[in-house]
């Protein structure tokens, strides 16, 4: 699972064009993105990665190997059997898609099995959904606030989950393989 | 081992259906789950099962409880280009017929019935439609039929006529008091307004168009299969279903029984023969 926001899809084409065709999980990711627009963010990343990279669709089962983005005005949620939902559930601070509401929902069907990562960032979304990884004894990284494009939204996941590993994206990639390996 | 929680949130579902009979039990969990989780805290519940206790034995608390388990969040036309594509594409189709019902299934508050009630009446259908207005939400339909809307929202609702191919100003169909825009009543005079669930009641008419939008996302697979039967069995040979911008028929087992007939817009045609 990754949230990101402001400057966050310069971090993700750092990260995702290096996923191997086989990454052997199922990538859920929340961009902030304005709601009213159709979003590019499959278009750019699609023809960059070896993974497969779409918009998620309701009831839509998670494949490992693919990499799937919240559409713009909707909250993008995991369920217990491997299905995606979307909601038009209020905002989470001033926010659809939410990252807390992904990162809540994934802590709650996956508990350890989840790996939550903060990237770049203007607000403190994703704070409190990390957190709930954390308490589910899922793993969580957090992107170093100093290489960050913007700082807010990793110190916030980091002060409000001390226990994440906080790495830059070289780092975060190097300790994916590991976990991969 | 299961959850606490999870066996909290099935009993306390089981409790409602039981007690009230709304069937939440084959609602998408996840946001559910959300949403009941924050009822929870507003109403200062320790855990599920405090709250089941005192939906059992306090008349009061369910009715406040239903409009967390029901989403309420509608625009007027929203998603313009939907209803474009009624306009330009749909509307044709139904012109021909001499009659015509339609049916906004899950019509929360209201807004989805009021823009498609415009449109008719832009159109020259009005005078010819019977709109079948239903929700599992009382409340909300005391909203819808009222048609009274907060004044700020309104300039989205007019932005989203016009980009809807909107052919009247939407300010020719409200008035504007004390904060609120009160929409005229006459477009309202062809409407029924019902309490019917897409889970535990049947089908009541046959229609030419069934638009039901963003209902479907707080179904599980077969649960939403339910209603999408619903609706195949409500329709004519060749009746239109839309659906919102972010949900289709991929996944469903009578996927068959309809074509893509505005794939974009989400706008389904049943066949003529299944």
């Amino acid at each position: 699972m990754i949230g990101a926001s402001a400057g966050g899809v310069e971090a993700l084409l750092a990260l995702l064009p290096a996923l191997p065709k086989e990454f052997p999980a199922p990538v859920a990711i929340v961009v902030h993105v304005p709601p009213d627009r159709h979003s590019l963010l499959t278009e750019i990343f699609d023809w960059k990665c070896e993974v497969g990279v779409k918009e998620a669709e309701d009831k839509e089962m998670m494949q490992a190997g693919c990499v799937y983005f919240a559409p713009p005005d909707y909250h993008l949620l995991v369920e217990r059997n491997g299905h995606l939902s979307l909601s038009l559930d209020e905002p989470v601070m001033y926010s659809r898609p939410s990252i807390d509401v992904l990162f809540e929902s994934a802590a709650d069907a996956f508990g350890p099995a989840v790996l939550g990562i903060i990237l770049t960032g203007a607000n403190s979304d994703g704070a409190k959904g990390l957190q709930a990884i954390c308490a589910a004894g899922g793993m969580a990284w957090v992107q170093d606030p100093k290489t960050a494009h913007s700082s807010a939204m990793p110190t916030a996941a980091i002060s409000a989950c001390p226990e994440a590993r906080t790495l830059d994206l070289a780092g975060i990639l190097e300790n994916l393989a590991r976990q991969v390996a | 081992m299961t959850k606490t929680d999870d066996i909290e949130l099935r009993l306390l579902l089981e409790a409602i259906y039981q007690r009230y009979h709304y069937d939440f039990r084959g609602y998408s969990v996840a946001s559910l789950k959300r949403r009941l989780n924050q009822a929870r805290q507003k109403f200062g519940f320790e855990n599920l099962s405090k709250m089941q206790e005192s939906i059992l034995h306090d008349p009061e608390t369910f009715p406040r409880m239903l409009s967390y388990l029901t989403v309420q969040v509608s625009d007027m036309f929203r998603d313009p280009a939907y209803f474009r594509s009624i306009r330009d594409n749909v509307v044709p189709y139904l012109r021909t017929y001499p009659s015509l019902k339609v049916w906004v299934a899950g019509c929360s508050t209201g807004e989805e019935l009021y823009s498609l009630a415009i449109l008719f009446r832009e159109e020259g259908l009005e005078s010819r439609t019977l709109f079948y207005c239903t929700d599992i939400n009382a409340e909300a339909l005391h909203k819808a039929e009222a048609g009274v809307y907060d004044i700020v929202r309104v300039a989205q609702f007019t932005e989203n006529h016009q980009r809807s191919g909107g052919k009247t100003s939407l300010s020719e169909y409200y008035t504007a008091a004390y904060g609120a825009a009160v929409f005229d009543k006459t477009l309202r005079k062809n409407a029924v307004f019902s309490d019917h669930s897409l889970v535990t009641d049947s089908v009541f008419a046959e229609v030419q168009l069934v638009s039901c939008r963003n209902v479907l996302i707080y179904f599980d697979r077969q649960l939403q299969d339910q209603a999408i039967g619903l609706f195949r069995d409500s329709l004519v040979r060749r009746g239109f279903l839309g659906l919102g911008s972010k949900e289709s028929l991929r996944f469903s087992k009578y996927v068959s029984d309809f074509t893509e007939f505005d794939k974009q817009n989400r706008i389904y045609q049943r066949r003529e023969v299944l």
